[in-house]
């Protein structure tokens, strides 16, 4: 579980990485909600849920996976406005689909900002993410009444296919290289972090080797063995391999959601 | 100076890639530092750049990217940008390190692989001035440009899961320190008791772009010195202009 808003923009020049939020529109549509800046800071919470308890009022809007959350025993759904009183306890329970969740709080959780950004991020902040008893500080709300308080959204990640356009070194592929990647799923592979998501499958490698140059979120890296990374949020701001496709935004946020196991096709844009 | 020809390439939906000829070459920054200085002067909100080696990769964080006409703007501010009114400054930076042993675990295999006596390694290490060709992969993370032939060393067989920060390292053409803890494949033949990234001051990274540095040998009280004044932040490391 880490904080996380739209990231910090602006030090790339360092080698920073943009971190933030790795499902941005999940996150874009809980503040909305909330009436809150886009830039907001909200809790990530991957996979496995957190037992919270409020100190102050306030409300919150959950979005992303759905992780059977209840609110004092009381299931709760997604984007919908959740008013909370103090002792209020949130907890989470089995992970339903998706696999990143999104707790926004009104007007945002006030960490310190480091380098413009409230995202968690080791060497930047000094925290890799929250642990265990540790407490996240908000400005108390003691009544708020939502323009909106509940709306259906159909969850956007639930499709397998990720929209991508031609990277800076896409005219490298052979064309069994662009049938092998084209005309078959992949899957995750069980190494998927914010740094980046490797797929299992490997296709006809290469020989290529070129200067390192820049990289970006969605970033697909093809390795001499024939291995697929995608870089995400955390992900470093230059590499040395072959960037044949970047992931559009929308496929970013639904990439975000996948996990070990889950499959995904590719879709030249 | 000289000005080189360009080609610019869309990077998804918010960033372009704009690439000089495919050499790592100081006259060749200089021209994609000056362009940067050219579009800086443009004044346009919401860019990040970085460079490494060179190319240019170039970021907007507004909410749509015209590919055609940030093309055309780039090719015209390059072409233009003899007419710069920003003087960059460029740095030679001293950073000191300690070549000792404990610090430099692979110096004595290294060595021996390089047909060459520990001493002589050091010598001809501090020996040149680096070239500071991108800062990535890691935050402060310096790529160096004008290793001498006589140290180029492969990678080590097998990567370390643990590089300690500050470790200074051999590989390939490549020379450099690991600014934080890291796996790395890197033979390690001493440590730099100087924060190359630290998010608390006023400039995280003190060496830019651009920049030289030169290593300096260090004995272990003064690794330790230097140590203990980073820590309580009256450490200033060693400068000079290049380009006054």
């Amino acid at each position: 579980m880490t904080i996380q808003d739209l990231g910090r923009f602006g030090h790339r020049d360092i080698g920073v990485p943009i971190s933030g939020a790795m499902d941005v529109d999940s996150v874009k549509k809980a503040n909305l909600l909330l009436e809150n800046d886009p830039n907001a800071a909200v809790l990530e919470i991957t996979m496995q849920g957190p037992t919270l308890q409020f100190e102050e009022p306030t409300a919150i809007c959950l979005s992303g996976a759905h992780i059977s959350a209840t609110l004092n025993n009381v299931p709760i759904e997604n984007y919908q406005v959740v008013q909370i009183s103090k002792g209020d306890i949130l907890s989470y329970g089995r992970l339903e689909n998706g696999f990143r969740g999104y707790l926004a709080i009104k007007d945002g959780f006030q960490t310190p900002k480091v380098l413009d950004s409230r995202s968690q991020f080791i060497p930047v902040t000094k925290k890799k993410h929250v642990k265990d008893g540790e407490e996240i500080p908000y400005t108390k709300t003691d009544s708020y009444a939502p323009i909106i308080s509940e709306v259906k959204i159909e969850d956007h990640f639930l499709g397998e296919e990720l929209e991508v356009f031609k990277g800076p070194e896409f005219s490298l592929l052979s064309d069994q290289q662009l049938a092998a990647i084209f005309s078959k799923p992949f899957t995750v592979s069980k190494e998927n972090n914010r740094m980046a998501y490797q797929l299992k499958e490997l296709i006809p490698g290469h020989g290529h080797s070129m200067l390192t140059s820049g990289t970006l979120p969605g970033t697909i890296q093809f390795t001499p063995a024939g291995r697929l990374i995608i870089l995400m949020k955390d992900g470093q701001t230059t590499g040395g391999y072959p960037r044949i496709l970047q992931l559009s935004e929308a496929a970013i946020n639904t990439l975000a959601q996948k996990k070990l196991g889950d499959t995904l096709s590719f879709k030249l844009l | 100076m000289k000005s080189y020809p360009i080609t610019i390439k869309p990077f998804g939906e918010r960033a372009i890639l704009v690439e000089w000829p495919n050499q790592v070459e100081e006259s060749i920054l200089a021209d994609i530092l000056d362009f940067m200085d050219a579009f800086k002067e443009l004044g346009l909100p919401g860019w990040e750049m970085s460079v490494a080696y060179n190319s240019l990769t170039m970021v907007c964080n507004q909410e749509h990217l015209d590919f055609e006409a940030i093309k055309k703007l780039v090719l015209d501010c390059h072409s233009r940008q003899a007419a710069t009114k920003t003087k960059r400054i460029q740095h030679l930076w001293q950073i000191p390190v300690c070549y000792d042993l404990e610090f430099g675990i692979d110096l004595e295999e290294a060595s021996k692989t390089l047909n060459l006596s520990p001493d002589e390694l050091i010598q001809e290490h501090t020996a040149h001035q680096y070239v500071v060709y991108g800062i990535g992969f890691l935050p402060g993370f310096m790529y160096l440009g004008g290793l001498p032939t006589g140290l180029e060393i492969p990678r080590r067989a097998e990567p370390r899961l643990q590089v300690a920060k500050g470790s200074v390292g051999l590989a390939g053409k490549q020379t450099g320190v690991y600014p934080q803890d890291s796996p790395g494949g890197w033979n390690i033949i001493g440590n730099c008791p100087v924060e190359l990234f630290n998010p608390k001051a006023e400039e995280p990274c003190f060496v830019k772009v651009g920049d030289k540095i030169q290593f300096q040998k260090i004995s272990r009280a003064e690794y330790d010195l230097h140590k203990i004044e980073g820590e309580v932040g009256i450490y200033k490391p060693e400068k000079t202009v290049l380009n006054a």
